[in-house]
């Protein structure tokens, strides 16, 4: 049964690992021969890593015969191509970092190794994750496994898609505004935005950073809390990282969700949401009544502000981050005779249409005479939705809204209209402007087929929390339905 | 000042070095004289995905800087981006601190400057942590860039524009780098661009309460050529006001070869570096008992140093302000003393005079240019005793800068050792009063005059070893008998 | 509200004033070292002045008392010893180099 080994989760895989039913190495080979097969049609990776994949499950197999297997020993993940990856290449989904090998690990990508992980692939992004479709790469755009029509949400489309089509046991992305909740959502897995501060950042090529955080995808709720233990913890090497011990996620997971106060935005459910996503959002908080938890209507008042605030906050932010790219030191050179136009050269081609709209904006809100207006201005409505959430942590202990008001659009639907594109970020952007963790799982399929997901927000560190409320939900065996390219 | 209805207001900016190990925000060596690009890691070379930690010894100094200028160190302080693109920074923004430095206030006080003259505070506005660029090497029609100094911990010490000529810029900048050596912060060595200097300067006519219109000199690397830069741009704003014309605010950079300031082209300094808070470093906490750790173990300062030795030792400010303006030369003078000299005054004038001629002489630091300070403090009370003159002392320190020997080796190898022995003195005084019976009856009718010529015939007789003291007592005696 | 962002794939209709003009377009294009072709810049005038528009919103709230937020995560800047823990490895600092010239990095003539 190889050919199947790649449909597993982590959970059955870590199982039939430490049995000896299958080899890592087969299980690594049965992901990429899937990856063969279905990639093709929708271009989830940059680089495949084969060789070193299999290199690294031959290791763990030795790992797995010497009975010292660490906690992911042996599993097969697609990693987003944003993370710094020692010796592979790491391009960002930019032409700038096309050719670029870094030279060191990111603080994640060395725990993985230590873990015992396999790498699989370097995972397609919207360039530099700016974006809600994975339609801004330099590499091509990626596909939605249920509708290759359709887009897989941004910017982690790649790994959410690498999932969906069973590339791979699980994934890395990484969610500075949606960008794991969102593709998670539009491709039915699910991923979660960790409490900004909980993973390190180090190594992770920065958008904008004191938004910008790690998290993983994964094929249940389970699966996510595996890869959560591993990633999350203290680094010396990120001076915004907590140094809070890390719970052991998987024991959260008791299924009993009797007495939680779920808190539900009255401000998410108005007119402009799909009738399909409504109806499937109601389902699962009737769901949720069903086994004992208590549903409470809470106001997030300053939601409608979320996206502006975004967007002043987020492109200031890398404006400055995306400076380093200048064709100095490594990545993409434009020659002329001076430094100067070198700058102005390598940028302009170096850069896709939206990443320079972003620096573009970034550089604007930040300049001369508009600090005040726009940066500060946008600061300040941060430090009101932070409020929002805090004030309805009171009432609640999990917020639960939709991901997005609608299902996966089609690909070039929004394309040329930046501000529509942006919207798609609507209920999860304000998430990481409060730093709070939020978890993004199936709840349902629209008529076409196409995934519907519910977000769950937890208080600051309280990922346990959001867990075991996800995992109860999906323990219901309410949606399962597989990827239409499968 | 060339022009006497003018008066110059003059602010300096200063950066340097602080002294660690490593750099400001990586591991890497922040020393000086690696290969190129030898002392680099992703972090100082702005790779994709780095992340800054801050070094805690350079926060430390940094915090000692502040104590010893009489900041206010600040509670909470915040890093900031500072965007501008320039080959030699990886990042494309330096970080600095903008709106909330580490250190507030603050002053230095300027010693006296010559005999008679007082102390001068120049206030402070602010003392901030920053990080240092890489180095652009310019050949002909290329440059070449070594981020080894990318990174490297500085601080920017702003002054109020309380300054008021080029000399007093010069006496700024000198007890700032004798503060920063006193607390070992810095080194203060200019060629290893340990210590840079921007400049911002107006004039105004003398009584006018109003600032003129400033300029802003770059790049000044030493202490002349700040001096020198300051004095050419003063007259040229004189110059400019008293045609009639008007001073443009603008950035000058100082051309050291032409010994002249020259305005930056309007696309160099048109920059607007966009500063906000740099969201990769949670806002700096300094508590209470930090500071008042690093109080308890801070060096004596020069400023302390020279109240003391004016108080407890009776020297002249301007006395203890030379001594003081380097940290290994009040030591020096200390040393000396600590073998019980009981003149302070002649040990701080052989310092200001023989040493320092000695360091100057040989362009060398003092430990290689001097005997050690136990020595001439030896030396010195040799001189005390009377067991040699002052004279001899001082051939004596010139062999002892050469030689390295002890003072009393020295003075027994050169037979400096004077005469005090009476009937040798008597001898001699006896020998000339028989010799110049004519002069004597001279003397001995009025002449007082005559006395010296009897010394020095007394001192010619003894080769010149005799005690002068001793010479005198006896020889007054014997001629008045 | 949602309603007042407009259902999505609905477009928002854009003003007739444009939030930036096409000068400062390229000004900030300056700042940020972006070569633009002219379709660029309008295209650009366009697209940042409908989002300007939009953060306009912000407007509505009085933020006169509210302190802003740079950083959401816990305050207070770890520190590390000072101790040099990076070994020299020029080769695999310039491995990604453009343009180099032994162990230095190699750029055309700076225009100050």
């Amino acid at each position: 049964m190889t050919s199947e080994l790649n449909r597993m989760t982590i959970a059955e895989a870590r199982d039939g690992l430490a049995r000896r039913e299958f080899s890592a190495l087969e299980l690594t080979r049965a992901c990429l021969e899937q990856i063969k097969l279905v990639d093709p049609k929708i271009n989830a990776f940059i680089t495949v890593c084969a060789r070193e994949a299999l290199e690294q499950a031959a290791a763990a197999d030795r790992r797995l015969a010497a009975g010292d297997a660490p906690a992911l020993c042996g599993i097969p993940l697609a990693i987003k191509d944003i993370y710094a990856t020692r010796g592979v290449r790491t391009t960002c989904a930019s032409k700038m970092l096309e050719n670029f090998v870094p030279p060191f690990d990111a603080t994640v990508i060395a725990r993985l190794r230590e873990a015992g992980a396999v790498f699989i692939g370097k995972a397609n992004m919207d360039e530099f994750a700016m974006g809600s479709s994975t339609e801004n790469s330099a590499f091509g755009v990626t596909r939605n496994p249920h509708n290759v029509e359709r887009v897989p949400g941004g910017s982690s489309g790649g790994s959410a898609a690498a999932v969906a089509a069973d590339e791979c046991l699980g994934a890395l992305g990484t969610d500075t505004g949606g960008s794991i909740r969102l593709p998670a959502a539009f491709c039915g897995v699910a991923g979660i935005k960790p409490t900004y501060s909980r993973v390190s950042r180090y190594g992770v090529i920065a958008y904008a950073s004191s938004l910008d955080q790690v998290g993983p995808f994964a094929k249940t709720v389970r699966d996510a809390a595996i890869l959560l233990r591993t990633l999350a913890g203290h680094d010396p090497h990120d001076s915004t990282c907590s140094a809070r011990p890390v719970p052991d996620y998987e024991s959260a997971l008791t299924g009993d969700v009797r007495g939680m106060r779920i808190g539900v935005p009255k401000e998410y459910f108005v007119a402009g949401m799909e009738p399909q996503v409504e109806t499937a959002i109601r389902d699962a908080l009737a769901s949720y009544e069903r086994l004992g938890a208590k549903l409470v209507e809470i106001s997030l008042p300053h939601t409608e502000y979320a996206i502006a605030a975004y967007y002043i906050v987020a492109t200031a932010e890398a404006s400055a981050n995306l400076a380093r790219y200048d064709g100095i030191r490594y990545g993409l050179r434009v020659d002329a005779d001076n430094t100067g136009e070198l700058y102005n050269r390598t940028r302009a081609a170096g850069f896709g249409a939206e990443v320079k709209r972003r620096i573009m904006l970034g550089t604007f809100v930040l300049s001369a005479g508009y600090y005040d207006a726009y940066y500060l201005k946008g600061q300040k409505v941060r430090t009101l939705i932070r409020g929002d959430f805090d004030r309805a942590f009171e009432r609640c202990d999990v917020i639960a809204t939709p991901v997005a008001p609608t299902t996966a659009f089609k690909i070039g639907e929004k394309m040329a209209d930046p501000l529509q594109m942006y919207l798609s970020d609507i209920f999860t952007i304000s998430v990481n402007l409060a730093g709070l963790p939020g978890l993004s799982i199936p709840c349902g399929f629209d008529r076409d087929g196409l995934p519907i997901g519910l977000q769950l927000i937890g208080e600051p560190f309280a990922e346990e929390t959001i867990l075991r409320a996800g995992d109860a939900f999906e323990r219901t065996g309410a949606v399962k339905r597989r990827a239409a390219i499968l | 000042m060339p022009d006497n209805a003018y008066e110059a207001i003059i602010g300096l900016e200063v950066h340097t070095h602080l002294m660690t190990r490593s750099k400001l925000f990586c591991g890497c060596s922040a020393g000086f004289g690696a290969g190129p690009n030898e002392n680099v890691c992703p972090v100082c070379m702005g790779m994709p995905g780095v992340l800054p930690v801050l070094n805690r010894h350079a926060v430390e100094l940094a915090i000692r800087t502040g104590l010893a200028a009489h900041c206010e160190i600040a509670p909470e302080s915040i890093f900031a981006r500072k965007s501008y693109f320039y080959p030699d920074l990886p990042k494309g923004y330096q970080i600095s601190q903008y709106e909330l430095p580490l250190c507030k206030g603050g002053y230095i006080e300027l010693p006296a400057q010559s005999e008679g003259t007082e102390a001068r505070r120049i206030r402070l506005t602010r003392i901030h942590m920053e990080e240092d660029a890489g180095k652009n090497i310019h050949e002909s029609g290329a440059s070449l860039v070594d981020f080894n100094r990318s990174g490297v911990p500085l601080v920017e010490i702003v002054s109020e524009p309380d300054i008021r000529s080029a000399e007093e810029a010069g006496a700024y900048l000198r007890e700032l780098r004798s503060i920063l050596r006193y607390i070992e912060a810095s080194d203060g060595k200019m060629e290893e661009g340990g210590l840079r200097c921007d400049v911002n300067v107006s004039v105004r006519k003398r009584g006018a309460s109003e600032f003129g219109v400033k300029t802003e000199i770059k790049n000044l690397n030493s202490f002349r050529f700040v001096e020198k830069a300051i004095e050419h741009e003063v007259a040229r704003q004189i110059d400019i006001l008293e045609s009639g014309g008007r001073v443009a605010q603008e950035t000058h950079l100082w051309d050291p070869v032409r010994e002249m300031t020259r305005p930056m082209r309007s696309k160099e300094f048109a920059n607007d570096y966009r500063y906000f808070p740099e969201p990769d470093l949670p806002p700096l906490r300094v508590t209470p008992d930090v500071v008042e750790a690093i109080k308890t173990s801070m060096p004596e300062l020069p400023a302390d140093q020279r109240a003391r030795f004016v108080r407890d030792l009776g020297l002249t400010a301007y006395e203890a302000a030379v001594l003081t303006q380097d940290r290994d030369l009040a030591a020096y003078f200390e040393t000396m003393l600590a073998t019980g000299l009981k003149n302070h005054r002649t040990a701080a004038n052989w310092v200001m005079t023989e040493v320092l001629r000695a360091i100057n002489e040989t362009a060398r630091p003092l430990a290689d240019a001097a005997p050690l300070a136990i020595e001439s403090g030896e030396l010195l009370k040799l001189v005390e005793t009377g067991a040699i003159s002052l004279n001899a002392a001082k051939t004596a320190f010139a062999a002892m800068c050469k030689s390295g020997k002890g003072a009393d080796a020295t003075v027994a190898e050169l037979g400096l050792a004077q005469v005090s022995d009476e009937s040798a003195i008597a001898a001699a005084c006896d020998k000339v009063i028989a010799a110049e019976a004519a002069k004597v009856a001279e003397y001995r009718g009025g002449r007082d005059k005559l006395f010296g010529f009897f010394v020095g015939q007394v001192m010619k007789a003894m080769g010149g070893k005799g005690n002068p003291r001793v010479v005198n007592e006896i020889l007054k005696r014997k001629l008045t008998a | 509200m949602i309603n007042s962002i407009g259902p999505p794939g609905m477009r928002l209709s854009v003003m007739a004033d444009s939030k930036i003009s096409v000068e400062q377009v390229r000004h900030v294009a300056r700042l940020a070292r972006l070569e633009l072709s002219a379709a660029d810049e309008a295209a650009l005038q366009a697209n940042l002045s409908e989002i300007l528009q939009y953060i306009d919103q912000l407007n509505r709230l009085d933020t006169s008392a509210v302190a802003p937020t740079a950083q959401v995560g816990e305050a207070g800047a770890p520190m590390r010893e000072d101790v040099v823990a990076n070994r020299p490895d020029p080769e695999a600092m310039l491995a990604n180099a453009p343009a180099r010239a032994g162990h230095l990095f190699k750029v055309p003539r700076i225009i100050e």
